[in-house]
C-alpha cells in the first residue's frame, strides 16, 4: 500500500493516537481506560503507521524492539511488587503516597499505577510482536 | 550447626574459582573441612546424653507446614558422625586416588555437595525437608556413579541406581504426605508426639508401606539390591563413602527416626525383619561367587544393610542397640576394605580375584590393615566385628515370634561371610603371586592413612568398647527406643548360647572357606547352580520393564500428540462440549429464570445485524468478506457492552477487535487462493461441533446470569474500590489492585503467546 495522503495523515495520527492512549492509562483509575485498553491503544498506533509504510520498515525504525517493551512492562511490574514485599506486607498490596501540591488536592502514586504502567508497555510489545511477526516478509 | 551446611555449600562451589596453587590442594582442603566438622560433631558428643543439645526451627512456607528445621540428638549424631569421619579419611584418600583423572573439579564438587546433603539429611527434623535431602543424595550418588561417563556400563548403572531410587524417594514423599495428612503437620515433634494416632490411623498400612520403598531401595534391600553391586562402577571413593559407609545407611536413618513413630506394630516387625532377613541371606549368598573385588563388597554390603534393617525391624532394645553398634561397625570396615579395593586396583592394573595374589610381599602394610578388617568383617575376636556379631545374635535369640527362622539364616549367611572374608584374604594377599605388568607397591601415604585409621579403630574399640557404648550408642538408643537404657560393652560374654553360635558359625566359615580353596570344583557347582536357579535376573527384569515402559510410552505419545494442529482443537471443543452438556443434562439445569423484556429497536435490530454477520461470515466465499462479517459482529458486541454502560469493556472490544482485523489482513495477501479442500462430510462434522460448542457456549452465558455463587464479592469490589484501593473505576481497580495476580498471569500468558508466535514466524532477520 503506498498512499501519500494515508502516510502524512499517519505521521500526526500516531502521535495523536499515543497521547490518547497514555491518556487512557493516567486516568485509568478513576475513569474508562487503563494500561491494558492504553497499552492496545499504543500499540495499534505505531502498527497504524507501519500499515501506511510497511511494517517491516516500521521495525527497522523503531530502536526499541517489541521484546524491550515487553520486558520493560514485566520489569515495572516485577518493581511494583517490591515496595509491598520490603513493608512486610503480602506481596501485591497496594501501598500509595500522596505528593501535596500548592493547588488542588494533591497527587497519589502507588503501587497499583506503577503494576499499570508495566501492563501498559507489556501490552504494547505485545501487539507489535504479534503484528511485526506476521508482516514480516518471508525469505 | 546449620552453619556447618552453609560451609559445605559455600566450600563445594567454592572448588570451581579456587586460585590455581590452590585448587592443586582442594582435595586437602575439603579434607580440613571434613575434619573441623567432624571435631565440631565430636566436642558435642558429651552434651547430647539424655536429650537433644540443638533444635534448630527457620520458618520458610509455614503455611505448608514446611520449614527447616534441625536437630542434633543421639540419632544424627551417630550419622554425623559417620558423615564427617569417614568423609575426613576417605577425602584424603580421594586426593591421591583421583590424582591421575582429569574432571577433578566435578568429581570433588559432587562428593562435598553429597557430604552437605547427607549431613543435611540426618539432620532434618521436617521430614519434607528430609526428603529433599534425600533426593539430593540420590541425584549426587548417580553422578558419581557416571563419573567414567565414557563408559556405557557406568552410565547404565548411573541410571539403574537413579530410577530406582528416585522410585523409591517418590513413593516415600508419598507416604510422607500420606501420614503427614493424618496429624497435620511434617514436623518430626509432631510425629512422634502424634504415634499413636498414626499407628491407629486407616492411613497407617499404606503409609508405612510406601515409605518403605524408600527406604528399601535406597539402603538396596532385596528385591531392589541390584544397583548396588551396578554401583560399583564408581570411582573406589565413591563406593566407599556413598555406597558403603553413608548413602545406603540413609534408609536404616530413616527407619531409626520414625521407629518411634511408626515403630512397634507387628506390619512393621515382620515386614521389615523379613525383607532384612532376605537380604541379608541374598548379600551374603552372592557374595561367594563373586570374582570381582568390589563386587564381593558390593554383596557384602548388602548382606550388611540387610543385618541393620533385620534388627530395626525387630524393634527390641537389644536389636537396636546392636544395630547402632554394626553401624559403626560396618562403616569402619568396609570403608576400609573399599579404599584397599581401589589401592590394589590403582597399583595391580585389576581387581579380578584370579588374577591377583601374594601381594603380602609387595604390599604388606596393606595386608594387614585388610587383614583387621576383613576379620572385622567375619566377626573373629578381637575386633569390633565380633562384638557386633555377639549382640546381634542376642538380639536375634531375643526377637519375638520369628526368633528360630531369623537364626538359622543369621548363622547362615554368617557363615558365608566368616568364609568369604578368609577367602578374599587368601587370594588376594597370599598364595603364589601372578606376573603383574608392574611391579606393585604401596606408595602414597595418603592412601594407607585412611584404611589404617579405620582399621585401627576396629581393633582398638573392640578391645575397649566402653566409651563407644556410653558416649555414643546409649544416647542414640535413647532417641531410637525412647527410654533410658544402659549401654555395657564388652568383648567376653562368657559361655552363653551366643558364644556357642558363635563357635558354630567360625567353624562352619572356615570349613566352607577351606573347602572353596582346596576343592575347586566347589565353587564351580556353585556357580553353575547359580546361573541355572538364578536364570532370571533382577537387574535383566528390571531392564525388561524399562523397556517396555518407553515402548509404550511412545506408542501413547503417538496416539495423544499426532501433531495436528486442528484435531487438537477438535478434541478440545468435542470433549468441553459433551463435558458440559453432560453437566447440564444431570442436574437438569433447563430453567434458565431470564425475564426476556423488549429492548429498543437499535439494541434488537444490532442482535440481528450480528447474527446475520457471523452466519454470512460461515458461508462467505471471499476472505475478505468473512473477516469483514466477523469484524462486524465483534463491533457489534462492543456496542451492546455500551448500552450496557461496560465502558471499560466496550472499548477493549473495539481495540481487540481492530487488532484481530489489523492481523487478518497482514496475513490475508500471504494466503493461497481461497479454495475448498475438506469433503462435504468433514464439512458437515465441522458443522456439528461448532454448533455443539456455540450452543453449548450460549447455555452456559445465559446460566452465568443466574448463577452467582458469591453475591458479596461484586458488592465488596464496589464497596471498597474507592475507600480502600483509592480508585474510583472498580473495574481497573480490579485488574490492578484486587486481581493483580489474575492480570501478571494474562500478561504472562500473552507475553508467552506473542512469543510463541514470533517463534512460528521467525525468520534470520528478524530480532525480538
Amino acid at each position: 500500500m503506498n498512499s501519500v495522503i494515508l502516510q502524512i495523515a499517519a505521521k500526526y495520527l500516531k502521535w495523536l493516537l499515543i497521547v490518547f492512549a497514555v491518556l487512557a492509562l493516567l486516568r485509568g483509575h478513576n475513569n474508562p481506560g487503563g494500561g491494558f485498553i492504553g497499552g492496545l491503544m499504543a500499540g495499534l498506533a505505531i502498527v497504524y503507521r507501519g500499515f501506511a509504510y510497511n511494517a517491516f520498515q516500521v521495525k527497522e525504525e523503531l530502536q526499541d524492539r517489541p521484546g524491550y517493551y515487553i520486558g520493560g512492562g514485566l520489569f515495572a511490574i516485577f518493581l511494583s511488587f517490591l515496595p509491598s514485599l520490603f513493608a512486610g506486607k503480602t506481596i501485591m498490596t497496594g501501598l500509595w503516597v500522596k505528593i501535596p501540591t500548592p493547588v488542588g488536592e494533591g497527587i497519589k502514586l502507588g503501587t497499583p499505577f506503577l503494576f499499570d504502567i508495566g501492563v501498559f508497555f507489556a501490552v504494547i510489545g505485545v501487539t507489535l510482536l504479534f503484528v511485526f511477526s506476521l508482516t514480516q516478509k518471508q525469505h | 550447626m546449620q552453619y556447618i551446611l552453609i560451609v559445605y555449600l559455600i566450600v563445594s562451589f567454592g572448588i570451581f574459582i579456587l586460585p590455581g596453587w590452590l585448587k592443586k590442594q582442594k582435595a586437602l582442603l575439603l579434607t580440613l573441612v571434613q575434619l573441623g566438622a567432624f571435631i565440631y560433631f565430636a566436642t558435642r558428643i558429651p552434651e547430647i546424653t539424655s536429650m537433644p543439645s540443638e533444635q534448630i526451627f527457620i520458618s520458610w512456607l509455614p503455611r505448608l507446614g514446611l520449614n527447616l528445621e534441625f536437630v542434633l540428638d543421639g540419632l544424627s549424631m551417630v550419622f554425623a558422625l559417620l558423615v564427617t569421619g569417614i568423609g575426613t579419611l576417605v577425602f584424603l584418600y580421594a586426593k591421591a586416588y583421583m590424582k591421575s583423572y582429569s574432571g577433578t573439579d566435578k568429581f570433588f564438587f559432587y562428593l562435598m555437595l553429597f557430604s552437605a546433603a547427607m549431613l543435611g539429611l540426618v539432620l532434618s527434623a521436617n521430614l519434607i525437608q528430609l526428603f529433599i535431602f534425600w533426593e539430593l543424595t540420590s541425584f549426587l550418588s548417580y553422578f558419581l556413579i557416571s563419573f567414567y561417563h565414557e563408559k556405557e556400563s557406568a552410565r547404565k548403572a548411573a541410571f539403574q541406581s537413579l530410577y530406582i531410587t528416585g522410585f523409591g524417594g517418590l513413593s516415600m514423599l508419598a507416604g510422607i504426605v500420606l501420614l503427614g495428612s493424618v496429624i497435620d503437620s511434617y514436623a518430626l515433634n509432631d510425629w512422634i508426639a502424634g504415634a499413636d494416632a498414626l499407628r491407629e490411623s486407616n492411613l497407617y498400612l499404606p503409609g508405612l508401606l510406601l515409605i518403605l520403598v524408600g527406604v528399601l531401595t535406597k539402603s538396596a534391600q532385596f528385591p531392589f539390591h541390584f544397583w548396588l553391586p551396578g554401583a560399583m562402577q564408581a570411582p573406589a571413593p565413591v563406593s566407599s563413602y556413598l555406597h558403603s559407609a553413608t548413602m545406603v545407611k540413609a534408609g536404616v536413618f530413616l527407619l531409626a527416626r520414625l521407629s518411634p513413630v511408626l515403630g512397634g506394630t507387628p506390619e512393621w516387625v515382620y515386614i521389615i525383619s523379613m525383607v532384612g532377613v532376605l537380604t541379608m541371606l541374598t548379600g551374603s549368598y552372592f557374595a561367594i561367587t563373586q570374582t570381582d573385588l568390589k563386587g564381593i563388597l558390593a554383596y557384602t554390603t548388602i548382606n550388611a544393610l540387610g543385618v541393620l534393617v533385620l534388627l530395626l525391624g525387630i524393634d527390641t532394645k537389644e536389636s537396636i542397640k546392636a544395630a547402632m553398634l554394626f553401624l559403626f561397625i560396618h562403616a569402619f570396615y568396609k570403608a576400609t576394605l573399599f579404599m584397599v579395593a581401589g589401592l590394589i586396583e590403582k597399583k595391580t592394573g585389576t581387581r579380578e580375584l584370579s588374577k591377583l595374589g601374594g601381594l603380602i610381599k609387595y604390599m604388606p602394610f596393606t595386608f594387614v590393615i585388610a587383614l583387621l578388617a576383613l576379620l572385622s568383617m567375619a566377626g573373629l575376636p578381637p575386633l569390633l566385628g565380633f562384638l557386633g556379631k555377639e549382640l546381634i545374635y542376642e538380639a536375634k535369640v531375643q526377637s519375638p515370634g520369628i526368633a528360630s527362622l531369623v537364626l538359622v539364616l543369621g548363622v547362615i549367611s554368617n557363615v558365608f561371610m566368616v568364609a568369604v572374608s578368609l577367602f578374599f584374604a587368601r587370594k588376594v594377599f597370599l598364595g603364589k603371586s601372578p606376573k603383574y605388568e608392574k611391579l606393585p607397591n604401596e606408595r602414597g601415604l595418603a592412601f594407607l592413612i585412611g584404611p589404617a585409621v579405620l582399621a585401627l579403630l576396629s581393633l582398638v574399640l573392640g578391645l575397649s568398647p566402653d566409651k563407644l557404648g556410653t558416649a555414643i550408642i546409649k544416647p542414640a538408643l535413647f532417641v531410637v527406643s525412647t527410654e533410658a537404657v544402659e549401654v555395657k560393652l564388652k568383648i567376653w560374654h562368657g559361655f552363653n548360647q551366643v558364644f556357642y553360635l558363635s563357635l558354630l558359625t567360625i567353624v562352619l566359615g572356615v570349613g566352607l572357606f577351606w573347602a572353596m580353596l582346596k576343592k575347586k570344583k566347589v565353587l564351580e557347582i556353585w556357580r553353575r547352580v547359580n546361573d541355572v536357579v538364578f536364570s532370571v535376573q533382577l537387574e535383566d527384569v528390571f531392564a525388561w520393564v524399562m523397556d517396555k515402559f518407553v515402548v509404550i510410552s511412545k506408542m501413547k505419545t503417538k496416539a495423544v500428540q499426532h501433531g495436528y494442529h486442528r484435531y487438537y482443537i477438535l478434541t478440545i471443543f468435542v470433549f468441553t462440549t459433551l463435558l458440559l452438556w453432560f453437566q447440564v443434562f444431570v442436574t437438569r439445569s433447563w430453567d434458565f429464570g431470564i425475564a426476556f423484556s423488549m429492548k429498543p429497536f437499535y439494541i434488537s435490530g444490532l442482535a440481528v445485524v450480528i447474527i446475520l454477520a457471523a452466519a454470512a461470515s460461515t458461508v462467505s466465499r471471499s476472505r475478505i468478506v468473512t473477516i469483514i462479517a466477523m469484524g462486524v459482529a465483534g463491533y457489534g458486541i462492543s456496542l451492546i457492552f455500551l448500552y450496557y454502560s461496560a465502558i471499560d469493556l466496550a472499548i477493549t472490544q473495539i481495540l481487540v477487535e481492530t487488532l484481530t482485523m489489523v492481523m487478518f489482513m497482514a496475513i490475508l495477501q500471504r494466503l493461497p487462493r481461497f479454495a475448498v479442500l475438506s469433503s462435504k462430510r468433514t464439512r458437515f462434522r465441522d458443522f456439528l461441533i461448532a454448533l455443539g460448542f456455540g450452543s453449548v457456549m450460549t447455555v452456559l452465558a445465559l446460566k452465568a446470569v443466574n448463577v452467582n455463587l458469591n453475591p458479596s464479592i461484586s458488592d465488596f469490589f464496589i464497596a471498597n474500590s474507592y475507600d480502600r484501593a483509592f480508585g474510583e473505576n472498580v473495574v481497573n481497580v480490579i485488574l490492578v489492585d484486587f486481581r493483580a495476580l489474575d492480570t501478571l498471569g494474562e500478561v504472562t500468558v500473552l507475553t508467552i503467546a506473542a512469543l510463541g508466535v514470533y517463534l512460528l514466524l521467525k525468520t534470520k532477520k528478524s530480532k525480538l
